[in-house]
C-alpha cells in the first residue's frame, strides 16, 4: 500500500534517564499518560514515581482548511469521515510538546503491619478542569492519591529589609533606611506542591482515579472497592461499592476500573476481572451493591477454552466524550457498549488475534495479564489501543478500517510519516509483513492518550513518550 | 473422545521415534497447566503484595481445571504426602508443556529429559524450598484451601515420571512409549476441543511452541490404571 500515515512523530524521553535505546533503568518506565482538558498540558507518570508534565508550545498558524482536509488527512487510505469539531477558518496550533514540570509525586514505602513494600510507581493521573491560574491533578499509587497543584512564578519580591539578595539576615544595626519590597520579573518556574494526600483508605491496590463531573468529588477503585473523596476532606471517604466476600476463600472477581459518566455527577461503571461492567447509580443507595446495569457479552462456546476467563477480564472501561457509549478493553479486543444495551456489545474489534493460538505460553509467561488501555479521539469517531512489539492499533467506528502503527525510534525519525504495519499470521510472509513469533512481547504499549479535541495522541512505550500530530497540508 | 486409562498395544501406533514428537495428549495438557497454575500462584513475589487480579484468575482457572478433572473421574482428592516433593514435580511439568521447538530438532528426547529435567530439578530447588519454607503462600494470597488438595494428587501422578525416568530399564522405555497419543494436536485447540465436547480436528495445526512433547510424560497415562487402584483407595467417597 502506498497510502501512508499522516502523523508525525516527536520522541520525548523523561529527563534523568541514563541510557541508550537498548537498556533502560526500570524505574523510567512510563506508568500512565494522561492529557489535560484543554490538551494544552500532558502528563506521564513513571515506575519511579516521578510525574513529567509537557506543554505545548503557544505557537499559532492561521489556515484556512475544510474540515475534510483535517482529518481526511490522518489516514488517507482509511478516508475518515467528516469530524464535528472543526469549521473553516479555523485557528490551527501545530505547536510541539516540551518538558514543564517534573516532580517526584510518591516515594516508596514500606507497610510495617505486613511487611510488604509499597510500590511508588505511578498508577493512573487524572487532571481536574482548570479553575485559576495554576494547574491541579491527581496522581496515584497502590495506596495514596496526592493532589498537586502545578503554578508558575515568573515574578519575585525583592527588597526586603531584614534579609539581603541572597536571603541572608542583615545585622539590624547596619540598616539606616527602610523601602518597601517591589516584584521584579523573573525566570519563569513551575512548582509543584501537594496540596492534599488521600491516604490510609484502601486495602487493596488502587487501579483507578476518576475525577467526578462536579469538580468537588473524585472516586479511588481498588480490587474490591470503591471509595468516593471530597477534595477539600482527607481524612474520610465514603465506600460506595464493597464487593469483598465475607469469606475471602470465596473470592472470584475483582474490580479491574472505574469511571464517572462525563456530565451525570450520580452515574459511575465499574469494570470486572469476569469481563462484566455495571452502572450504578448513586443515588439508589449510599452502598451502591446492587447495580443498576449490568452489562455482559454471552459467551461464544466455541472459543471456550481454559484461558476463557483470563481472557475476558477486562482491563480497562472509559466513557465517551458524548456519555452514550462506554468502551471495554479484553485481552484480545475493544468492546463498545451503548449504555442503552446491557446484553451485547455494538461493535468488538479485534486487537491481535492471532494472539488466540498463543495463549499458553502467554499465560506461562503472564503476557496474558498484561492490562492495556483504551482511549477515544475527541470526536468518539476512533478509538485506540495498544499491543505487542510496541504496535498499537487505531479503529475507525465509521467506517470500520483499522491501522496498526508501531512506535519505535528506529522506524519514526522526527517528522517522518509513519507507515502502517502488518503482522502475518501465518503462510507466505510479505516482504514488511512482521510474524506472529517474531513479535516482541517485552515491548508492549499499554498506555496512550488522544487529544480532547485534535489529532495529537501520545504512546507511552516502556520508557519512551512517543507524541504523534496529524499533518495537515 | 478417546478412552483414557486403556493401554494401547504397542503395534497399534507408529513406528520408531515419530510418535515423540507429538502434543501431549489433553489429560497431561490439562494436569501441566494446572500445575503450572499452582506454581504460579506460589511463587509470587514476596517482597511485594501480590497482584490480586492475577491470583484470582490464576486461582479461577486451577479450579476450573479441577472440576472438569472431578466430572471425568480423575480428580485424586487429599493425599497428603510428601508435600516438599510437590513442587519439583510441578516444575518438570511446566517445562514439558511449555517446550520450545529446539528440543523437537530430531534429538532423541527420552535421554535429554531425563537429563534435563532433573537438572531442573535441582537447580529449582533452592528457589522453590525457599518459598515452600515460609508459610503457604496460598494463604497468604486469601486463604484458598484447595491447592493443598492439589499437592497430594498430582504428587502421585508424578512421581510415576520420576520412577520411570530413574528407571533406564529398557523394557520399561518400552512401556514409557506404548500408549503415547500419535495424533497431532495443538494444545490450545485441544482444550478448546475438549471443552465444548466437539471432537477436535486431527492436525489442527502444530504450534511452535508445543511442537514437541518428551514421551516419559505419557507415564502419567502408561500408569493410570495402577493409579485408578490407588485412586479408590485414597478417594474418600
Amino acid at each position: 500500500m502506498k497510502c501512508f500515515s499522516r502523523y508525525l512523530p516527536y520522541i520525548f524521553r523523561p529527563p534523568n534517564t541514563i541510557l541508550s535505546s537498548s537498556c533502560h533503568t526500570e524505574a523510567d518506565i512510563i506508568s500512565t499518560v494522561e492529557f489535560n482538558h484543554t490538551g494544552e498540558l500532558l502528563a506521564t507518570g513513571d515506575k519511579g514515581g516521578r510525574v513529567v508534565i509537557f506543554q505545548r508550545e503557544q505557537e499559532v498558524l492561521v489556515e484556512e482548511q475544510t474540515p475534510d482536509v483535517v482529518l481526511g488527512s490522518i489516514l488517507r487510505v482509511l478516508k475518515f469521515s467528516l469530524p464535528s469539531l472543526q469549521s473553516k477558518n479555523q485557528v490551527h496550533r501545530r505547536g510541539e510538546y516540551n518538558v514543564y514540570s517534573t516532580f517526584q509525586s510518591h516515594e516508596p514505602e514500606f507497610d510495617y503491619l505486613k511487611s510488604l513494600e509499597i510500590e511508588e510507581k505511578i498508577n493512573k493521573i487524572r487532571w481536574l478542569p482548570q479553575q485559576n491560574a495554576a494547574y491541579f491533578l491527581l496522581s496515584t499509587n497502590d495506596k495514596t492519591v496526592k493532589l498537586w497543584k502545578v503554578s508558575e512564578r515568573d515574578k519575585r519580591p525583592e527588597g526586603y529589609n531584614l534579609k539581603d539578595e541572597e536571603g541572608r539576615l542583615r545585622d539590624p544595626a547596619t540598616i539606616t533606611t527602610l523601602r518597601v519590597p517591589v516584584l521584579r520579573p523573573m525566570d519563569l518556574m513551575v512548582e509543584a506542591t501537594p496540596r492534599r494526600v488521600f491516604a490510609n483508605a484502601h486495602t487493596y491496590h488502587i487501579n483507578s482515579i476518576s475525577v467526578n463531573s462536579d469538580y468537588e468529588t473524585y472516586m479511588s477503585a481498588d480490587d474490591l472497592r470503591i471509595n468516593l473523596w471530597n477534595f477539600e476532606i482527607t481524612n474520610q471517604s465514603f465506600n460506595i461499592v464493597d464487593i469483598k466476600p465475607a469469606n475471602m476463600e470465596e473470592l472470584t472477581e475483582v474490580i479491574t476500573a472505574a469511571e464517572f459518566h462525563p456530565h451525570h455527577c450520580n452515574t459511575f461503571v465499574y469494570s470486572s476481572s469476569k469481563g462484566t461492567i455495571r452502572l450504578c447509580d448513586m443515588r439508589a443507595s449510599a452502598l451502591c451493591d446492587r447495580h443498576t446495569k449490568f452489562f455482559e457479552e454471552p459467551e461464544d462456546p466455541s472459543n471456550r477454552s481454559f484461558f476463557s476467563e483470563i481472557i475476558s477480564s477486562i482491563s480497562d472501561v472509559k466513557f465517551s466524550h458524548s456519555g452514550r457509549y462506554i468502551m471495554t478493553r479484553d485481552y484480545l479486543t475493544v468492546k463498545v457498549w451503548d449504555l442503552n444495551m446491557e446484553n451485547r456489545p455494538i461493535e468488538t474489534y479485534q486487537v491481535h488475534d492471532y494472539l488466540r493460538s498463543k495463549l499458553c505460553s502467554l499465560y506461562e509467561n503472564d503476557c496474558i495479564f498484561d492490562k492495556f488501555e483504551c482511549v477515544w479521539n475527541g470526536s468518539d469517531s476512533v478509538i485506540m489501543t495498544g499491543s505487542y512489539n510496541n504496535f498499537f492499533r487505531m479503529f475507525d467506528r465509521n467506517t470500520k478500517r483499522d491501522v496498526t502503527l508501531e512506535a519505535s525510534r528506529e522506524n519514526s525519525k522526527p517528522r517522518a510519516i509513519l507507515k502502517p504495519r502488518k503482522v502475518c499470521v501465518g503462510g507466505k510472509r510479505r516482504k514488511d509483513e512482521i510474524s506472529v513469533d517474531s513479535l516482541d512481547f517485552s515491548k508492549k504499549i499499554l498506555h496512550t492518550a488522544w487529544h480532547p479535541s485534535e489529532n495529537i495522541i501520545a504512546v507511552a512505550a516502556t520508557n519512551n513518550l512517543y507524541i504523534f500530530q496529524d499533518k495537515v497540508n | 473422545m478417546f478412552a483414557r486409562g486403556l493401554k494401547r498395544k504397542y503395534g497399534d501406533q507408529e513406528e520408531g521415534v515419530e510418535g515423540f514428537s507429538t502434543v501431549p495428549s489433553y489429560s497431561l495438557q490439562r494436569q501441566s497447566l494446572l500445575d503450572m497454575s499452582l506454581v504460579k500462584l506460589q511463587l509470587c513475589h514476596m517482597l511485594v503484595e501480590p497482584n490480586l487480579c492475577r491470583s484470582v484468575l490464576i486461582a479461577n482457572t486451577v479450579r476450573q481445571i479441577q472440576e472438569e478433572m472431578s466430572r471425568d473421574g480423575v480428580w485424586h482428592g487429599m493425599a497428603p504426602q510428601n508435600a516438599e516433593r510437590a513442587p519439583i514435580d510441578r516444575l518438570v511439568s511446566t517445562e514439558i508443556l511449555c517446550r520450545t521447538a529446539r528440543a523437537a530438532d530430531g534429538e532423541h528426547p527420552t535421554p535429554e529429559l531425563e537429563d534435563g529435567s532433573l537438572q531442573i530439578s535441582a537447580s529449582e530447588l533452592p528457589i522453590v524450598s525457599s518459598a515452600q519454607g515460609q508459610r503457604s503462600p496460598q494463604s497468604s494470597l486469601w486463604e484458598m484451601d484447595s491447592p493443598q488438595e492439589n499437592r497430594g494428587s498430582f504428587h502421585k501422578s508424578l512421581d510415576h515420571i520420576f520412577e520411570t525416568l530413574e528407571n533406564k530399564n529398557p523394557s520399561s522405555v518400552e512401556d514409557l512409549f506404548s500408549d503415547v497419543d500419535s495424533s497431532y494436536y495443538d494444545l490450545d485447540t485441544v482444550l478448546t476441543g475438549m471443552m465444548s465436547g466437539t471432537k477436535p480436528s486431527l492436525c489442527s495445526g502444530l504450534d511452535g511452541f508445543t511442537a514437541a512433547t518428551p514421551p516419559p510424560s505419557s507415564t502419567c497415562k502408561s500408569d493410570l490404571t495402577e493409579l485408578d487402584h490407588v485412586v479408590e483407595i485414597l478417594v474418600e467417597t
